[in-house]
């Protein structure tokens, strides 16, 4: 690992320690509204780190029961290079009312992102040709690894698939 | 013995593909649905149409509400021309209560709905055509005794905002097959509910 980017984890790192319960604010009370191509390269990083990316909506009942296993996989692997970003795809117009009293209401910790990006057909498959379009999808890569899953995840089982790959 | 393993493993394969469901051209199965209006729908009572634009829907589904006034104008531009919507409810109603079949008389009767809405009582038709999600699109074309799969996905290439959409998928799918021609789109994907199961 580049030695610039492990300070900046371990400066991180320690805001997270000292600022507490604050970090939880200064993380989501933004949550940044990117088309597919500002999304696209959270698929692509070469590095490390075990990616866990969920697409789910606010909306979609097995999505919002799955939450609280990719919390818990947020909170147990932090420190072991798990990057764990749930990717809304609840209608813009909902942001505001929707997506961030339920961020809010649900605690989450986790990174979330709401993709804007209306023509589905074009971005689907590059995110994987296996994918259908019904959430919740979930895509898990690290350097050595790659998995697509069309599913919905307890805890145990995203553990099952992502505890080796921090090994 | 190596053949034998051979064209096992090929019909495992085979059957593997056939349980996901219809591919455009594949031959689609009649069914026999109950509808809002508590008759039972097939599409064999519909002998003059031409095809059917046949929209695995529900109630619950944010997306399917986003595209039900899209669903109301293709029927109402293309049941005339051969070519009426029929929407299944492909969900468990146990699973998902609002798209019981009594919400879905309500939902039909609120928005109007000019075409049938069937429940997939029992959850058979669906996996046959291979819907994940709603909605979910299967244009069949009749061709002589049979109904074939000209066209699955999505109605269109916006789900958020009917006035921006650049690409009408199933209405010019339709429009290639009433002017003789194949549809240059086949196939789309789009993010929707998926189907509720047990």
């Amino acid at each position: 690992m580049e030695y610039s980017r492990f300070l900046h984890i371990l400066v991180f790192s320690a805001l997270i320690v000292l600022s507490g319960s604050f970090v939880y604010g200064d993380q989501q009370e933004e949550i940044p509204m990117l088309s597919f191509e500002e999304f696209e390269h959270w698929l692509e990083k070469e590095n490390d780190s075990v990616y866990v990316i969920n697409f789910w909506a606010t909306w979609c009942a097995p999505c919002v029961r799955e939450i609280p296993a990719f919390e818990k996989l947020n909170e147990q692997y932090r420190d072991h290079k798990v990057k764990v970003l749930l990717v809304s795809l609840d209608f813009p117009n909902q942001l505001e009312s929707r997506v961030i009293p339920f961020v809010e209401r649900m605690e989450m910790k986790s990174r979330v992102i709401l993709l804007n990006d209306p023509d589905a057909n074009r971005w689907i498959p590059m995110v994987d040709d296996a994918w259908s379009g019904a959430i919740p999808a979930t895509v898990i890569y690290s350097q050595n690894f790659y998995g697509f899953y069309e599913r919905e995840f307890k805890f145990e089982e995203l553990e099952e698939i992502v505890k080796p790959l921090t090994q | 013995m190596k053949k034998t393993i051979l064209a096992l493993l090929i019909m495992f394969i085979g059957a593997g593909a056939f349980a996901q469901g219809y591919e455009v051209g594949d031959v689609a199965t009649d069914f026999r649905l109950k509808n809002v209006d508590e008759t039972y729908v097939s599409m064999a009572d519909y002998p003059e149409a031409k095809g059917f634009i046949v929209i695995f829907s529900c109630n619950h589904c944010p997306y399917v509400v986003a595209y039900e006034d899209r669903m109301i104008e293709l029927h109402n531009e293309f049941a005339p021309k051969g070519f009426p919507v029929i929407a299944i409810n492909p969900n468990d109603p146990e699973v998902v209560p609002a798209d019981s079949f009594e919400k879905m008389q309500e939902r039909a009767e609120e928005k109007n709905f000019p075409f049938d809405y069937v429940i997939d009582e029992g959850q058979k038709i669906y996996p046959q055509y291979g819907a994940t999600r709603t909605p979910h699109v299967y244009l069949l074309e009749r061709v002589g005794e049979d109904l074939k799969v000209a066209y699955i996905g999505a109605i269109d290439d916006n789900y958020q905002d009917a006035t921006k959409v650049n690409e009408k998928y199933v209405a010019n799918a339709i429009n290639a097959l009433l002017a003789g021609e194949r549809p240059e789109r086949t196939f789309t994907r789009a993010i929707g509910c998926t189907i509720k199961t047990k």
